[in-house]
């Protein structure tokens, strides 16, 4: 069963990719939705199973790498944290394929989509279920591949070309981390099977190594460079430019990998690290720094950004910094229940902002919405349900989850853990108002988009509409439900040890915090909303006014605290200009001036050298006749005879 | 003494050289004395002899024999030589018979000629005295000359033979000057007794002033640089089937008769010519190399061609060993029947009724005939030495044996002029396969040019699946040579 689950998506890829031509379109959809929809099934029976039931398990596959001590197997590890993401994953993905029928259903390459779609799924599913970091860096670059392939699928664009070449080149850098942790764990602990480490980072723990000339803790310095994959991937501050870019993917792509599923796996991957992570006190501090940093500042970006999706990546951004603050300050459980609610929502609010795309056709700028809330009633309510459960709407799956980071963000004892807790309070009231003026602008106000456009805008069809309906039952329900076992009294049952816990009991803690400050991120939501109102609503010239009374702040907010700018100055120029010097200078005028180029010149100069001596004289040919028995008796008559 | 003379030395061994010599004088006579024109028949009838010829050096027993008081000698070597060189000098005499009707210098004289030049090659590698060596070489310049300027209404034909007649003139006098000075150091001039008394002690400068004499005349024969100016003018001026026949059989006859030499009479004196045999390996290599690429003619190529293909097999024989004789033997063989594969192209390419020899006019050969432009493509990849081409083993076996004798430079410079080489007989693979169709050439092919074209092809593609009876019948020679 959990070899279907994992190699059904592949099946469907392999099918869909290489036959895609001959099987046709239709077929293509149905074999790899339907295989997604099985998998999706297989996968909540797991849920149960594992989770409820408590049969954690190693599915063995085979042999990988044999070589001297390296030692690799495949192998699926399916314990609570595995089966929580097999869920996660198979459920939303195979509703963004039955979204996708509709939403692609007029591209020529269909086939090519969704064999990458499936592709993407199977190589997260290997990523989740890996029992080893060769295994899970082979998921991780698979996803990364698939990432970069749909980012790029509409190639005749310019601009998804750049997005997904940005895209894969940033994760390299994360990747490149990640590659140094796992390369230093099989230094340290001579293996590289998550079993074997776990149960020797005790024995490892204060442990220090030389490294030029300063000694550093190698507990420490795994868990930072694992971070860095966790940041590329999670596009966390600093390597989170190439999120929003991303969105120049197609609209179920973004709903998928930059919402869902891919930008998680860095939160997975600390969680299950969680027994090495939770031996360094340094590396969490510097995870909440960063998880808080990148929820303030991804929300401030958010406020002003005109772009449908973009302003939803930012969220996305924004709420992935919250869940490393959670990991941050030791509430792994927090974070995975995040992880898990957030998906629904997410994948929601996308595929919804999809439907409003598609109906608007094809604009994404809010700028030239307004007003459509009657004309596509259903996708409003989507949509509504996915800003209240992001924003934490009592009750609904946000509500839960995130109240229980900005909580534990309190009561941790890591350092920074009050930063953190400031962060995510304030950007509770962020998300809020920047959601609420998503929806606001979008659907309520004047119509602001032409008379023609309006005239076209209509209700998605149904094989669009479904998934959302599915999605919006678990945004408003997966947090209620789920709670007990994620982060409430069943949660050590529901876990069975999946997730490492070192000394207090952050979750513990939480449930005993005063009435008062449990209410805080919910009074913050309120007045976002309430903010946003006014704004949008009630004065729909205030923004304007605010923008232009505080330019400066609004242009660095616009310009996403200009880190583009920066990047391209520090780093894209720099390349580029390292990259001209070497081709222009090092390969062309010296590899190619001294090797073949000149050596093909210098042979043809020999060659008219020569062909002048064969002049057609024939005293010149009778002196060189005699020039060379001369040479040769002179070299005799100077060498002697032996 | 007085008995001695009186008798008939044998003649057994020299049975094949006696039935050439008879044979083209019968055939001057029926020329010379028929009135209607018969260069047709004994053109055929000169074919014939030569194949006679061929069987009798085939049916001649094993083993080493010698007569004419120990001047001639015929072994197993010997005949291998000879076979490859009535088998060289025959085919160009076929592939000559439409060529000189279309040239209108259709005279029974040339077959003749071509024939009593094979039977001064013959002799050459027969030859083991400096007397015979002489004799035979200048019977076969001496014929050579004449046919070079046989085309005499043609200006290029005619300067073509007076060029090669004053150059081998030249290089005559050189060789009889360095014969002169090993006979006086050595007091003789049979291979055998040079060889005896330069093995009692050091040798004296004059015998290796003789030998740089020598070497430079026979070197002058295989056009080995700094001897081989005559080559391209030579190739040029020809008509296409001298050329033909001057980059085969006489070419195997020099190469040949270097080895006997070298290997019959000094012997005892190996370091000192091995590094003259360096010297003008190395030069006629890299001349080779380097000045094809520069020409436009195809003859003019591959008269470059021949000087590096001599450059090759010479690295064999630098080495000095049994392993270097059986890789000349075999270098040269592979030589010679490639070298009929390219001249049968070249006489084809006539359009409009006349002979072109630019490498431009081969374009587009690969769409009006295929199956010729892949055999001459075959071929050109033979003799850049490209694997698994019959070229490729030539060189294979040379550089083999220069490794095992420890030339490592003399092997680097000849790995690396191949490749300088391997240039221009790509080209020549381009210009057919990729380059705008020029005119076709007329059609169709002579026959025995397509038959002869695809033997060499065949031989070329297929001779790595069956090397065995070249490769044995070289050891043979080799071991008959240091006998």
């Amino acid at each position: 069963m959990y070899s279907a689950i994992v190699f059904l998506p592949l099946l469907g890829a392999l099918v869909a990719g290489l036959f895609g031509r001959v099987i046709g379109v239709r077929a293509a959809q149905l074999i790899t939705s339907s295989f997604l929809v099985i998998s999706a099934l297989l996968s909540w029976v797991a849920f149960i199973q594992v989770g409820l039931h408590s049969h954690a398990t190693l599915v063995p596959l085979f042999t990988w790498i044999d070589s001297g001590t390296f030692e690799v197997d495949w192998s699926l590890r399916i314990d609570t944290l595995t089966a929580v993401m097999l869920v996660v994953v198979t459920s939303v993905s195979s509703l963004v394929h039955i979204y996708s029928i509709g939403y692609m259903s007029h591209d020529p390459h269909q086939q090519r989509f969704f064999a990458y779609l499936s592709l993407f799924t199977f190589a997260m599913l290997t990523l989740v279920t890996a029992n080893n970091f060769v295994q899970l860096f082979f998921g991780w670059e698979g996803v990364g591949l698939a990432s970069y392939l749909l980012i790029g699928f509409w190639y005749e664009k310019p601009s998804a070309c750049a997005a997904a070449i940005k895209a894969f080149v940033v994760n390299r850098v994360g990747d490149f981390g990640l590659i140094l942790g796992i390369a230093t764990i099989f230094l340290m602990f001579g293996s590289v099977d998550f079993d074997t480490v776990f149960k020797a980072v005790p024995a490892m723990a204060g442990k220090n190594f030389i490294f030029l000339g300063h000694e550093v803790s190698v507990i420490t310095t795994i868990c930072l460079l694992l971070f860095m994959g966790a940041m590329g991937k999670s596009a966390q501050f600093l390597l989170h430019t190439w999120l929003p870019d991303a969105m120049e993917g197609p609209t179920p792509v973004s709903a998928l990998i930059h919402a869902a599923t891919m930008v998680t796996a860095g939160v997975f991957l600390v969680a299950r690290m969680s027994p090495i992570f939770d031996h360094s006190q340094a590396a969490l501090t510097f995870v909440t720094i960063i998880g808080a940093t990148t929820a303030i500042f991804a929300a401030t970006v958010g406020l002003v950004q005109n772009d449908i999706k973009r302003v939803i990546a930012y969220s996305t951004c924004s709420q992935l910094g919250y869940m490393f603050v959670a990991l941050g300050v030791g509430a792994y459980e927090a974070a995975m229940f995040h992880l898990f609610t957030h998906a629904f929502f997410k994948a929601l609010l996308f595929l919804g902002s999809g439907s409003v795309i598609h109906a608007m056709d094809g604009e994404q700028d809010m700028r030239k919405m307004g007003g459509i809330a009657r004309l596509i009633p259903f996708t409003w309510v989507m949509m509504t349900i996915g800003t209240l459960a992001l924003t934490g709407f009592p009750f609904t799956a946000g509500y839960f989850s995130k109240d229980a980071i900005i909580a534990s963000a309190l009561v941790g004892t890591n350092p920074a853990h009050m930063y953190g807790y400031a962060m995510t309070l304030i950007a509770a009231l962020l998300t809020s108002f920047y959601s609420w003026r998503l929806m606001f602008l979008t659907f309520h106000g004047k119509p602001r988009a032409s008379h023609e456009v309006m005239h076209h805008v209509h209700e998605s069809p149904l094989v669009m509409l479904v998934p959302l309906a599915i999605l919006a039952v678990g945004a408003l329900a997966a947090g209620i439900v789920f709670e007990h076992w994620f982060i409430g009294e069943g949660r050590q049952a529901f876990w069975m040890g999946a997730i490492f816990h070192g000394g207090d009991d952050i979750l513990h803690k939480i449930h005993h915090l005063p009435a008062a400050i449990e209410y805080l991120p919910t009074l913050m939501m309120a007045i976002g909303f309430v903010v946003s109102w006014i704004f949008y609503i009630r004065r729909p010239d205030l923004p304007k006014a605010l923008a232009a009374s505080q330019e400066p702040i609004y242009l660095f907010l616009l310009n996403k605290w200009y880190f583009d700018e920066l990047y391209n100055f520090l780093f894209v120029r720099p390349a580029f200009w390292i990259g001209r010097l070497l081709w222009k200078g090092g390969d062309g005028r010296i590899i190619d001036g001294f090797g073949p180029d000149g050596v093909s010149a210098r042979v043809l100069d020999l060659s008219r050298g020569i062909v002048k001596l064969q002049s057609g004289y024939l005293y010149h040919y009778a002196f060189a006749m005699l020039l060379g028995v001369a040479g040769l008796v002179t070299y005799f008559m100077f060498l002697g005879v032996h | 003494m007085e008995y001695k003379l009186a008798t008939l030395p044998a003649l057994g061994p020299a049975f094949p050289e006696i039935i050439l010599a008879v044979g083209s004088l019968a055939l001057l006579m029926y020329g010379a004395f028929n009135k209607s024109n018969t260069a047709r028949q004994v053109s055929i009838g000169a074919v014939i002899l030569q194949m006679i010829a061929l069987v009798v050096v085939a049916v001649q027993p094993l083993g080493r024999m010698e007569t004419f008081g120990g001047m001639f000698v015929s072994d197993d070597f010997s005949r291998l030589i000879k076979i490859l060189i009535l088998l060289g000098s025959s085919t160009a005499i076929i592939m000559s018979i439409g060529y000189i009707r279309h040239e209108k210098m259709e005279r029974f004289e040339f077959p003749v000629l071509i024939t009593l030049a094979t039977l001064g090659m013959l002799m050459m590698v027969s030859a083991n005295g400096l007397i015979s060596l002489y004799m035979g070489l200048e019977l076969q310049s001496l014929a050579l000359y004449v046919i070079a300027a046989f085309n005499r209404d043609n200006v290029r034909s005619s300067e073509a033979g007076l060029k090669y007649f004053v150059l081998g003139a030249l290089s005559s006098g050189m060789l009889l000057y360095g014969m002169s000075m090993v006979y006086g150091f050595t007091g003789s001039t049979e291979f055998d007794a040079i060889a005896h008394v330069l093995g009692q002690g050091r040798p004296s400068l004059g015998v290796i002033f003789g030998l740089v004499f020598i070497m430079a005349g026979l070197a002058f024969k295989v056009s080995a640089v700094p001897f081989h100016m005559w080559t391209p003018d030579v190739y040029e001026g020809s008509p296409t089937p001298v050329t033909a026949l001057f980059a085969g059989a006489p070419k195997v006859a020099a190469m040949a008769l270097i080895l006997r030499v070298l290997f019959g009479a000094f012997p005892a004196i190996e370091p000192e010519w091995q590094q003259i045999v360096v010297f003008i390996s190395i030069a006629s290599m890299v001349l080779g190399a380097f000045a094809a690429i520069g020409q436009t003619n195809i003859k003019r190529l591959m008269a470059y061609s021949s000087i590096g293909h001599m450059g090759f097999a010479l690295v064999g024989l630098a080495a000095g060993s049994a392993d270097g004789i059986k890789g000349v033997i075999i270098y040269m063989t592979i030589y010679l029947v490639t070298n009929v594969g390219v001249f049968c192209c070249i006489l084809s390419m006539r359009r409009n009724d006349r002979s072109v020899e630019s490498i431009s006019d081969l374009a587009g050969l690969s769409r009006s005939q295929p199956v010729t432009a892949f055999l001459f493509a075959m071929i050109m990849f033979s003799l850049a030495g490209v694997p698994p081409l019959a070229g490729f083993f030539g060189k294979l076996y040379v550089f083999l044996a220069a490794i095992h004798s420890g030339l490592y430079t003399l092997a680097v410079i000849g790995v690396v002029s191949s490749v300088v080489g391997a240039f221009y007989y790509l080209r020549v693979v381009k210009v057919m396969y990729f380059d705008e169709p020029a005119e076709p050439f007329d059609q169709p092919m002579r026959t025995e040019l397509g038959i002869l074209l695809g033997i060499s092809g065949l031989f070329t593609i297929f001779f790595f699946a069956w090397p065995g009876p070249v490769v044995r019948a070289a050891e043979l020679a080799a071991a008959a040579l240091l006998h």
